[in-house]
């Protein structure tokens, strides 16, 4: 293992750029901030130049910026019905983002933002706490209801309530845990199968004959990472829209 | 992402490289320590001391991500949609509009054929009456004179008749008078030779 220097690890490493330090605390400039700026500014700009001829008849990327849109306006009034189309800003900024995000790491080289679990956990605690902030203030105590399921016989309640509390209390790590394990187990794996090609390719002839496998695998998991950033950050999108029917219809479920 | 640079002075096989993924997935701290990118030596995603500075530099660019979207981004698109919708539905409501004027000019056309037509048919059998009304007034108002003409003709012939017959006699009596003359010599009584000649042409 001594000087193995594939380490499919090393890929996640947050290295400084520009050190800041303020008041004792690190809040260096790092890679993880480039790309969070990257996505910013590519998600940004791709949805702002892509619409801004406002065609009438959509060009291509013009209609990829509409069908976004859309997609998530109607998943937003599907999950928490035309009420909860206040949290539209809210849900369409966190799909593209992650999206944005996940898709920036599969470029070779590129670091992946929602590959650091604190990144994803403050995303669903961004979620949570907007669920619990405005539930609370837009019901009151009613806002409790959601742990109270309609049509539970008395008996039962005290062990339903305790479950309820239980799985809404580790709805932000499940939410966050997801995402994080997803890209991380994602991109371990490509860079493992990888790594399997360029060993097997310095061992002569038939290591390279045999490096063929891992090659494919390398190719066919990198179609499969895309189709798991893209799901992922859908997930995340359909489950926030979950979340907020909740704190708008708090005891409708 | 899954390249490194420096693979090239990898001695290890196979074998070890598993173990080193595996070694990365169980973040087993010796195989992340070598790296030298980072000191703390704990799996990254979990070295708590960069967590203080993602969340900074999250909360900015996702705050800003997020004004960005609410601020431009979404308006526009939701204007461009709308804009979309009205423009749509006001074809939509031109389009039925114009058929519903076709329509009512197609009527109309063809109420206004089903008038003429009747009219045509009306004048057409008017006329047809007054040309047979007209011809047989005609054809009386002809048979008529020559009814007459020939009445008169008739009458003319008649009078030319009985002034011929009458010419007729009086010839014959002259002629009888003078054959008389010839004959016997004597002058025959006009009135004889009338009531001869009479009795000759009966």
């Amino acid at each position: 293992m001594a000087g193995d220097k594939v380490d499919p690890v090393h890929q996640f490493v947050v290295n400084k750029i520009v050190p800041i330090e303020i008041g004792g605390i690190d809040f260096s400039f790092t890679n993880a901030s480039l790309f969070m700026v990257a996505t910013l500014a590519v998600a940004t700009c791709f949805l702002y130049f892509t619409t801004s001829t406002r065609s009438l008849v959509p060009g291509r990327m013009q209609s990829v910026s509409e069908i976004s849109y859309e997609f998530i306006a109607s998943m937003l009034r599907e999950g928490a019905g035309s009420h909860g189309m206040k949290f539209f800003p809210m849900v369409f900024s966190l799909f593209m983002f992650i999206l944005t995000a996940n898709m920036l790491g599969m470029v070779p080289y590129f670091f992946t933002v929602t590959s650091q679990i604190i990144v994803t956990f403050a995303l669903a605690l961004f979620v949570i706490g907007t669920v619990v902030f405005y539930g609370f203030y837009k019901h009151g105590l009613g806002f409790l209801n959601v742990f109270v399921p309609s049509g539970v016989p008395g008996i039962l309640l005290p062990l339903v309530i305790a479950i309820e509390v239980i799985s809404f209390l580790s709805r932000p790590i499940s939410l966050s845990v997801r995402l994080f394990a997803n890209m991380l187990a994602g991109h371990i794996t490509l860079k493992v199968f990888a790594g399997f090609v360029a060993s097997l390719g310095t061992l002569g002839a038939l290591g390279i004959g045999g490096a063929i496998l891992p090659l494919i695998m390398t190719v066919a998991l990198t179609g499969l990472e895309f189709l798991v950033s893209f799901l992922q950050a859908y997930v995340f999108a359909v489950l926030t829209c979950m979340y907020l029917n909740d704190a708008v219809h708090p005891g409708g479920h | 992402m899954f390249v490194t640079a420096a693979y090239a002075q990898s001695t290890t096989t196979e074998g070890a490289e598993t173990h080193d993924a595996a070694a990365g997935e169980v973040h087993t701290e010796t195989g992340v320590a070598q790296e030298g990118g980072h000191g703390s030596g704990v799996f990254p995603p979990f070295d708590s001391s960069t967590f203080a500075s993602q969340l900074l530099w999250l909360a900015i660019t996702f705050g800003l991500f997020y004004l960005l979207m609410s601020k431009v981004v979404m308006p526009r698109i939701g204007g461009i949609l709308e804009t979309r919708n009205d423009t749509i539905a006001r074809d939509l409501d031109d389009a039925s509009r114009s058929k519903a004027e076709a329509d009512a000019a197609i009527a109309a056309y063809e109420q206004e054929l089903a008038a003429a037509k009747a009219k045509g048919n009306a004048i057409a059998s008017e006329a047809r009456e007054a040309a047979k009304t007209k011809a047989a007034a005609d054809r009386t108002a002809v048979e008529a004179s020559l009814n007459n003409k020939i009445s008169a003709a008739e009458a003319r012939i008649a009078d030319i008749k009985t002034k011929a017959l009458a010419d007729v006699g009086a010839i014959a009596e002259e002629t009888a008078a003078a054959v008389v003359e010839q004959l016997i010599g004597g002058k025959a009584s006009k009135a004889e030779i009338a009531s001869a000649v009479k009795a000759t042409a009966k």
